[in-house]
């Protein structure tokens, strides 16, 4: 028997047997069995490199071997991103600036799908009205609204989220993201019209499959989806640490507007 | 008590575990001041006739609508009423300040050391407010914010907190600064000593009805992160105990006590009403629409350039 059927008849044996003791009606939401995914999980890929599948390449000459590319199989399934003509052009455009046009070296905050495979790990806190998804990288936080839906009133970095339960699958309906993201560090790219659809759906204790439909008419031909399964973080010490890393693009940023000292 | 209700006692217990639930949206804003104003003496609360009077005085004194100062007034009232959301009452408990202990409802005065100490860091931000974004209060760099705390203290407007609680964790998202703090509520031990974090290191366990939050490894900087409401200073030592108790259900009481040997000669605690709020909670990207900092200092460039100029005319 599967891990989340498991889960769901123990929940249900239980909620049956307070329910056959008690007149008082249980809380609604210990009445339908759903999965628990509290967790830290943490993708284990090299989708933020490149969602396609690449081969190892050189990255700035200075760092060596720890600037350089790892490859990797993609996440998309199909394998081929359905660019529209001139949006094929720009993600070549993004690509050969990448090093200095990837969103993340700012550190702004990655958007949906790309906080999901980062290379750090996230948190899901799922509370009793609605799910927190924390992520270590540049404080990334979203709130997952599980009441009736609320359309985005402002586009955001991370966007506004919807959830509801299909059987054991989370489904989270993302909109309202503003178009500065990226979905990888090869320039992979998406307008304010992106709309997301995620699926996490326990496979067992430990894993998760992770599913992104992604829909963005002024940038793709089509809807596309990409695949992979997120790991729980099994230490037993695990924690999100803190990861502020506006301190650390300050001299990028602000390093040419420093008082200069000249010397007498 | 009959056998069923028993029953029910003896199952319900060991399930739901019985701590209260302070998931939701809360606020903190209010007119109650964070130290009290010293006339008051140890006054700790207002009858209900005097907290009338304050509040209407309060909005007034506030009111950066008004246009009755001349220019330097309207140019310091530039960002008008449309930015501020500070409420329009003191705290449910009609406190005259946020800080309840020391009797005297303010900061106690630093140790001698740390008062020489943060004597310097003034007189070198005054002189050098901006060679460089270090020089800059943190919320200036998008670092940190009194709200976010620890200690959360409720500041102009974004005083918005969403909680959001499970079994074994609890995660206030802040709006101010978009910071969401993940206490781990398993009883495991603070971080190792080296690892310093704006935020600290929280770690939570229930006391009774009581959330209890014990924060340490806090990272040492010298701008205070008590926000414009108190012009502090922390160090590496800084412990902070703060205690959430649901005591209605519209409202948490949140205590927040301040442990800085090395700072503060003794500790002292404050104390916020969250009150419940529909939200939402919006995402407050700072650092990536951040040009303010950018700003401040091509300005103190421009200025610098312009008085190497004047002086060189003047020559």
């Amino acid at each position: 028997m599967a891990y989340h059927d498991r889960v769901a008849r123990c929940q249900l044996i239980a909620a049956g047997f307070v329910a056959a003791l008690l007149t008082v009606p249980a809380p609604a939401q210990t009445s339908v069995a759903k999965p628990n995914l509290n967790g830290i999980w943490q993708a284990v890929n090299t989708a933020n490199w490149d969602i396609q599948t690449h081969g190892p390449s050189p990255g700035p000459p200075a760092l060596g071997a720890i600037g350089a590319i790892p490859p990797g199989l993609g996440v998309v399934e199909g394998g081929e991103l359905p660019y529209l003509p001139e949006a094929a052009a720009k993600k070549k455009e993004n690509f050969a600036k990448r090093w200095t046009a990837d969103p993340e070296i700012k550190c702004y905050m990655p958007g949906v799908p790309r906080a999901t495979y980062m290379p750090y790990p996230f948190q899901i806190l799922q509370g009793s009205s609605s799910i927190m998804m924390v992520y270590e990288y540049a404080n990334a936080v979203r709130t997952v609204n599980m009441g009736p839906p609320r359309e985005a009133q402002v586009d955001s970095w991370m966007g506004t989220s919807n959830g509801r339960w299909e059987g054991s699958t989370l489904v989270v309906d993302v909109t309202g993201q503003v178009d500065q993201t990226w979905f990888d560090r090869s320039g992979d790219f998406h307008s304010d019209a992106l709309h997301v659809v995620e699926r996490y759906t326990p496979v067992s204790e430990n894993v998760l499959q992770y599913e992104a439909t992604i829909e963005d008419p002024k940038v793709y031909s089509r809807p596309w989806k990409m695949s992979m399964p997120l790991y729980r973080r099994l230490e037993k010490n695990a924690q999100l640490m803190e990861f502020k890393c506006a301190e650390f693009v300050e001299e990028l940023l602000y390093g040419p507007l420093r008082r200069k000292v000249t010397k007498p | 008590m009959n056998y069923r209700a028993l029953m029910l006692l003896s199952i319900v217990t060991p399930i739901w575990a019985q701590h209260p639930s302070i998931e939701g949206i809360w606020n903190s804003a209010s007119l109650t001041p964070f130290q009290r104003p010293v006339e008051l003496g140890a006054k700790e609360y207002y009858t209900e006739q005097e907290a009338a009077v304050y509040e209407k005085n309060k909005a007034a004194d506030l009111n950066r609508d008004r246009r009755d100062g001349g220019q330097e007034a309207d140019i310091a009232r530039a960002y008008n009423e449309l930015f501020f959301d500070r409420g329009t009452k003191l705290a449910r408990t009609r406190r005259t300040s946020m800080i309840i202990d020391p009797p005297d409802g303010r900061v106690p005065p630093m140790t001698p050391e740390a008062r020489k100490k943060f004597q310097a860091i003034q007189e070198r931000f005054a002189a050098h407010p901006a060679d460089g974004p270090e020089d800059r209060p943190l919320p200036d760099r998008c670092l940190m914010f009194s709200q976010s705390g620890p200690p959360m203290i409720p500041g102009n407007y974004n005083d918005l907190y969403q909680i959001v609680q499970t079994p074994e964790y609890i995660s206030i998202l802040a709006e101010m600064g978009n910071q969401a703090r993940v206490i781990p509520l398993d009883g495991s031990a603070h971080l190792p000593r080296n690892v310093q974090e704006w935020m600290g290191d929280s770690r939570g366990h229930w006391e009774g009805n009581t959330l209890v939050v014990e924060t340490t490894n806090f990272k040492s900087n010298d701008r205070s992160r008590f926000g414009v409401q108190y012009d502090g200073m922390t160090d590496h030592n800084l412990h902070i105990t703060e205690r959430f108790t649901r005591t209605s259900p519209d409202s948490i009481i949140y205590r927040a006590t301040i442990d800085d040997p090395t700072v503060y000669t003794k500790p002292w605690t404050m104390e916020v009403s969250l009150e419940k709020s529909e939200g939402p909670v919006f995402e407050f990207a700072c650092h990536e629409g951040n040009r303010g900092l950018a700003g401040v200092l091509a300005g103190e460039r421009a200025q610098e350039k312009r008085a190497a100029e004047q002086k060189g005319t003047n020559r």
